[in-house]
């Protein structure tokens, strides 16, 4: 790190033996002892008042990047604002101080807003079910994939265990098939950024459980031939996965279910405007067609009764064949409440501009700076595109090096070498959130930074410059793991 | 960009090297720089291990990516280079060299016709690059 760091203590350091946050009452009941057996003698623990601690973390934070803040275009992750009223709603004492084991028929509320948003989804992504139980979107990968391995043994076809993944998916895709035991095989690109049709056709067989496919893919660009690969994967008795983490491209304006989909993930806290990129927490509902309900994790909310005077009540129901719970209780309730609001706040119309808001930024920024940095895949994309972080004049400027640049203007920086088909690669995704003057502001950058890795690289290699934290050295960190303070050589 | 290609090794498409005397296997220099400073080696195989052409013995990860790497062949790990898990660096500094991954007892030296010569590969580089 550069010299001009500014070193926050860590919480152990700030300790003072005897200090604390609260001071209990008395108790009015007799203590009872804790076994022996299950007492420590130690406890590490840092010793601090309430202020020490919300000192600590507000410091901290200021350390820290948000959209709230500023610019943050990190490439296939949807950093757009998040509308404050999704919080107002999200903390109305009816949804925010309920219990997941309360009786059904006293969070008739809450039931409504899951249907409501089950309902909502089916209708935005052309599917016949869904599940809002998974936490995440690689969770809601993982359950999708247990679906479709679900399906093919409900039907005795046990020997198909390879799943098909296009080099432009995202990283998650291989991983999640890996981890229900499938074997994958990776699909190249052709020269325009679609998958590879003949290598697709030349690798559907009898063992095909299915192809998971990022439509718009991480480059950015929608799938040009989607019906032929969708039908080529159906001829092979496979099942087709949508990863809908790029649905944002999308909304009010094509449906994967008419695309031919089997199964999509959809991110709530990407495309629904629910907070990321500070843990979360995620919601990765899972929608399917019809053939596929009775394999979705519940539990689901249904209409169990049909009531002409107080209208319908909501039950929650497992499905026939399910492949059981993914998720404690319910899902991550406060994240769909947080998302019915916004769908409700937009209508149809609304989500529908937020698709063509966001690809025409996306659009603007790429034309904008495709005379100073190369776009390898140059050609109308959705929501986001990929440049190459690389001039031949500038030797040893990285896109890392542009990366951290760009925290000296108070921008993030878009996702970095990802996808692995472009050279040093820079993804750049601006969402529909975006002021002209903001789209302006962040070109206007990138431009003084193509100039400067030609004139003065050293002020990239060095970069950033106005941030509490300089240059991290990433390759030491990873080399010489320190995960905890009491390992921190100096302690002893 | 510039990168080194060693004459007497043969070479795969996905940037392994084998050298057909002794049977050692490795990563690229083209590799090495692509996927730039490599943080962690694990030779997912063991001595005696049988491995087909195309099989993963080992995985490389670097700052910007994990990369999984293939036997150029089919044959008998008769070594694996567990220094790598200590010092991964000498994969960059010396990919053709220390950064060894595995050694194989070749079982058909046909299969080594079927890769790229030092040229080829230089070529198959520079493709990539334009």
């Amino acid at each position: 790190m550069s010299e001009t760091t500014i070193r926050e203590p860590l919480l152990v350091e700030l300790s003072s033996p005897g200090r604390r946050g609260v001071r209990f009452p008395e108790a009015d009941v007799p203590a009872a002892a804790v076994p022996e057996a299950l007492r420590r003698t130690s406890l590490p623990l840092p010793e601090l008042s309430e202020v020490d601690v919300v000192r600590h973390y507000t410091r901290l934070s200021h350390f820290n990047h948000a959209v709230d803040i500023d610019f943050y275009p990190l490439g296939s992750c949807t950093m757009k604002y998040n509308p404050k009223v999704n919080e107002d709603m999200a903390r109305l004492p009816g949804f925010a101080h309920i219990h997941p084991l309360q009786p059904e028929e006293t969070v008739q509320g809450a039931l409504a807003v899951m249907y409501y948003l089950q309902e909502y989804l089916k209708e935005i992504v052309g599917m016949a079910g869904v599940s809002l139980q998974p936490a995440a979107g690689a969770h809601g990968e993982l359950t999708g994939v247990l679906i479709m391995r679900a399906y093919h043994r409900s039907r005795g076809d046990t020997k198909r265990n390879k799943i098909l993944v296009p080099d432009s998916a995202h990283g998650t895709n291989p991983a999640s098939s890996a981890m229900s035991g499938m074997r994958v095989v990776e699909i190249p690109s052709d020269d325009r950024g679609n998958i590879d049709l003949a290598k697709l056709k030349a690798e559907c067989d009898d063992t095909l459980v299915g192809l998971m496919i990022t439509n718009p893919n991480t480059l950015g660009l929608f799938e040009e031939h989607i019906e032929e690969v969708v039908q080529a994967v159906h001829d092979a008795g496979g099942l087709v996965y949508g990863d809908g983490a790029n649905l944002n491209a999308l909304l009010g304006i094509a449906r994967f279910g008419d695309m031919g989909f089997d199964v999509v993930h959809l991110n709530l806290h990407k495309t629904f405007s629910t907070p990321h990129g500070g843990g979360g927490p995620g919601s990765g509902p899972v929608a399917v067609a019809q053939h596929l309900v009775d394999f979705l994790p519940g539990p689901i909310v249904e209409v169990v009764d049909e009531d002409e005077e107080n209208g319908p009540t909501y039950g929650l129901v497992m499905p026939r064949h399910s492949i059981g719970r993914v998720k404690a209780f319910y899902g991550h309730f406060g994240v769909m409440v947080r998302a019915l609001t916004y769908i409700l706040s937009l209508g149809g119309e609304g989500l529908r501009q937020v698709a063509e808001d966001a690809v025409l930024n996306a659009n603007y920024l790429r034309v904008q700076l495709q005379d100073t940095y190369h776009i390898p895949y140059n050609r109308l994309c959705k929501h986001e595109f990929v440049a190459e972080g690389r001039w031949e004049d500038a030797p040893g400027v990285r896109a890392l090096d542009i990366s951290k640049r760009l925290m000296d203007f108070g921008f993030h920086p878009p996702t970095n070498y990802f996808p692995l088909i472009v050279h040093e690669a820079l993804m750049i995704e601006p969402t529909e959130t975006e002021s002209k003057r903001t789209l302006d502001a962040f070109v206007a950058a990138m431009k003084q930074i193509a100039r400067e890795a030609r004139e003065n690289p050293e002020v990239l290699h060095e970069a950033p410059h106005t941030t509490p934290f300089g240059r991290v050295d990433e390759v030491k960190a990873a080399r010489e793991l320190v995960l905890t303070w009491f390992d921190w050589p100096q302690q002893g | 960009m510039s990168w080194k290609v060693a004459p007497h090794l043969k070479y795969t498409k996905n940037d392994e090297w084998i050298n057909p005397e002794d049977g050692t296997v490795g990563i690229t220099d083209y590799a090495q720089a692509q996927l730039s400073d490599v943080v962690y080696v694990e030779i997912t195989v063991s001595e005696g291990d049988e491995v087909q052409q195309g099989d993963i013995v080992a995985t490389v990860e670097s700052v910007k990516a994990a990369a999984d790497v293939y036997a150029p062949v089919s044959g008998t790990v008769v070594a694996i280079n567990e220094d790598l898990a200590d010092t991964p660096e000498v994969v960059n500094s010396d990919p053709y060299g220390e950064a060894w991954m595995v050694r194989l007892q070749i079982a058909d030296p046909a299969e080594l016709d079927g890769l790229m010569d030092a040229d080829a590969y230089q070529k198959y580089c520079e493709e990539r690059e334009a």
